[in-house]
């Protein structure tokens, strides 16, 4: 079963959001849209909608977050759903559960929704393909492979700042594409909505193997990547990169890769820096473009709430519609 | 027990190493061949098998298989993986060092001999371990154990802790003509990985095992073989430019041999791609110019094995993510229609496809079996060369049914399989 199947409805909607690969245009330009609808609603007063009362979401954690996690459970929250989080740390799992059973006993509690992060790559497709019909999973990060409300609250944050022909745009993603399940699902989102030119800048250790196929230009020197750039997205970089001889020192990262404002003038003159958190400062950019007036940062962050409520009443909309059929 | 006398009438023989492919009757008495063509003056066979369009071939010998006994018998054990490879045509199994306890000690040895006599199946022989407990440190008690029969030694995955342990070894090996079986994977370049490193594995996000772990592992292991002139095979290789070292190592007349898994020559990298635990495999499945290398590699005669990879896993453990689940393929079920499919595809000519899988192990693992001559264990597999068949877990003799074939058509159907001329398989019984 492809990938982009097991996601998408017979009827072309959403299902499940495992990642950007698979999926269409049109599914992305609306989960946009209806991010676009949802960011009025985030911005008023009462920020609730009734769109999925009555619906029960589970927080699936099995790696530590704060602000994805938060984002997703504000989320559900403003589209009225019940919200479970359990963080299940590995030395749980150890004790003799499987991931399956883990599974399994929450599902007896009727659960609608899973959203769930692991470290192993592929968990968000293995869960899906065991989950009862009417459950939805949304992966909140796999492994490496795949991020795609990240990824998808940074086409809204582009499509906010640079309008949404994407095609005319220059995007340049700067620093670990090796470890970033970020960088792949923005490069599929990016690639899936047209946008003219999609760079990678980092040293050959942070590439990973044939990254050209995935539509991308290479580049190792940063001056020559932010070269009228209108976008630029910053990785984090872990710390633990040094021991795996994967970098010398954070020092010559900085210098080499480092965003700063000089750095910066190299790229178009209103170009948006990003990053999606948490940032090191004085490792990827130092303080004055993360807080200059280029950075959308936080506006990310804000964001990222109305893009998941949209992929969450999307995904759930199936069900809410076949019960009000059968209501009537 | 008394041994029936037995002509097989009827079938073509196909005996790759004494160059015979030919309707003939095959005669058997006290467990051996007899007679090929001609019965003997005045022999009186208690069984006659009706072999007429179908095809006698030898056993079946399987280079590579766990047994999971003893140590993990909720995977499988040694009675249901013997019954299974008779059943599959196999009348050979050589079984992996690393059981639970690994096999260090002639103890270990002479249970699995045990165990594997009492099936009255396939038999088994063993490669016991190179180093003790596998823990590439010091030297296992190699004489003993090849006095306890073992026909090798080998560490498996697991790595040597030093290349000055692994000349030791070698040449401790050397000193009693065992052969060392090979894996070649260099441990630092593998660590972690779970697929092939290229352009799939970034796509997904898995860590990867790029070539150059086997490239530089096959490099070191030529060079210490050459070095102590050890006798040493490679298990599995999974990559087109290794079987290019290896061929130049051969035509250099170093004393080395290789083999080439079954899944490896079907399926590739690819296969991978919405993450199928069924594909997860150890070394994994290569590129497909690596999968056409192999081929030619088999063809050519550089590989003079191939072997089932057998890997027998319970349900669960490819229940969990990709990189969470076990690696390896169930395969004694699918060993010969596999090999068959290589012929009928014309990747090799059907004698030289059955070498591979007969006396090209025999020869490497050398044992007496893998041929029809006068005289020799009458290992024998009959099979229907037109049947073909669907592979579903209901029908796997195998207690694992973790395959990535299912759903394949096979080629070839085992009606009979005899092992020192006692019919252990009959498809009539089923």
């Amino acid at each position: 079963m492809k990938a982009g199947n097991l996601q998408i409805r017979p009827d072309g909607r959403l299902r499940h959001f495992l990642s950007t690969e698979g999926l269409t245009r049109e599914l992305l330009t609306e989960i946009l849209d209806s991010a676009e609808s949802f960011a009025g609603v985030t911005e008023q007063s009462v920020k609730k909608v009734p769109l999925l009362r009555g619906k029960t979401i589970v927080n699936l954690f099995f790696e530590a977050s704060t602000r994805t996690r938060t984002t997703f459970e504000l989320a559900a929250k403003r589209l009225s759903a019940d919200v479970l989080n359990i963080n299940v740390n590995a030395s749980a799992t150890t004790k003799g559960e499987t991931l399956l059973d883990t599974l399994r006993n929450l599902q007896a509690m009727h659960i609608d929704m899973f959203v769930v992060r692991h470290a192993d790559s592929g968990t968000a497709h293995f869960i899906a393909r065991h989950v009862q019909p009417h459950v939805s999973v949304i992966n909140a990060g796999d492994g490496r492979h795949a991020h795609p409300t990240q990824a998808m609250l940074d086409m809204f944050t582009i499509r906010r700042e640079k309008g949404a022909d994407f095609g005319r745009l220059t995007v340049a993603i700067v620093g670990d594409m090796a470890h970033s399940r970020v960088a792949r699902s923005q490069i599929h989102a990016l690639n899936l909505l047209n946008t003219g030119d999609v760079r990678i800048v980092a040293p050959r250790t942070l590439i990973p193997a044939h990254v050209e196929s995935l539509g991308v230009r290479v580049f190792h020197d940063l001056r020559e990547g932010l070269r009228d750039a209108d976008v630029v997205i910053m990785l984090r970089l872990q710390r633990e990169r040094m021991l795996g001889a994967l970098l010398p020192s954070e020092h010559e990262y900085y210098r080499l890769y480092g965003l700063t404002e000089e750095k910066l003038s190299i790229a178009k003159p209103d170009v948006t820096v990003m990053h999606p958190g948490p940032i090191n400062r004085g490792v990827e950019m130092d303080s004055q473009v993360a807080d200059g007036p280029q950075s959308v940062i936080l506006q990310q962050v804000t964001y990222g709430i109305a893009v998941r409520m949209a992929v969450m009443s999307m995904a759930m909309q199936q069900n809410t519609t076949q019960e009000a059929n059968a209501q009537t | 027990m008394p041994r029936p006398d037995i002509t097989v009438r009827g079938g073509r023989l196909i005996d790759p190493c004494n160059h015979i492919d030919a309707v003939l009757d095959l005669h058997i008495a006290d467990g051996r061949v007899l007679a090929v063509g001609d019965a003997p003056d005045g022999f009186q066979a208690d069984i006659e098998l009706d072999a007429r369009g179908l095809n006698v071939i030898p056993g079946l010998i399987d280079m590579h298989a766990r047994l999971r006994e003893p140590g993990q018998e909720f995977k499988a054990t040694i009675d249901s993986e013997c019954r299974a490879a008779a059943a599959g045509g196999i009348t050979t199994l050589c079984c992996t060092p690393d059981t639970n306890p690994v096999i260090d000690t002639p103890a270990v040895v002479e249970l699995i001999h045990h165990r594997a006599q009492q099936t009255g199946a396939a038999r088994v022989v063993v490669v016991g371990a190179l180093t003790r407990g596998l823990q590439g440190e010091h030297l296992s008690e190699m004489a003993a154990l090849q006095q306890a029969g073992c026909v090798g030694v080998s560490n498996g995955l697991q790595a040597l802790v030093s290349t000055r342990i692994e000349r030791r070894a070698f040449e401790y090996a050397a000193t009693f003509d065992l052969t060392v079986f090979l894996h070649a994977a260099d441990a630092a370049l593998s660590a972690n990985g779970c697929m092939h490193e290229g352009h799939l594995s970034t796509r997904l996000g898995l860590p990867g095992i790029p070539e150059a772990a086997e490239t530089v592992a096959v490099a070191r292991d030529l060079a210490l073989i050459q070095q102590t002139g050890v006798r040493a095979h490679f298990c599995r290789l999974t990559t087109r430019r290794a079987v290019r070292m290896v061929a130049r190592a051969r035509f250099d007349d170093i004393p080395v041999s290789a083999d080439v898994a079954i899944p490896n020559l079907y399926l590739s990298e690819l296969d991978t791609i919405d993450f199928g635990a069924d594909y997860h495999f150890i070394p994994p499945l290569r590129t497909q110019e690596d999968r056409d290398g192999l081929r030619e590699g088999l063809s050519s005669g550089t590989l003079t094995a191939l072997c089932s990879d057998h890997q027998p896993h319970e349900a669960d453990a490819k229940l969990a993510p990709f990189p969470a689940t076990e690696p390896g393929a169930s395969g004694l079920d699918t060993l010969l229609s596999l090999t068959l499919k290589l012929a009928q595809e014309n990747y090799l000519l059907l004698p030289d496809a059955i070498a591979r899988v007969t006396c090209g192990p025999a020869q490497v693992l050398n044992v007496p079996y893998g041929e029809l001559g006068i005289g020799r264990a009458a290992d024998v597999c009959i099979f229907d060369p037109a049947a073909t068949w669907q592979l579903d877990t209901a029908s796997m003799h195998s207690m694992g049914k973790n395959t990535p074939f299912l759903g394949w058509e096979m080629p070839g159907r085992v009606r009979y399989t005899l092992r020192d001329g006692q019919i252990i398989f009959n498809r009539d019984d089923l």
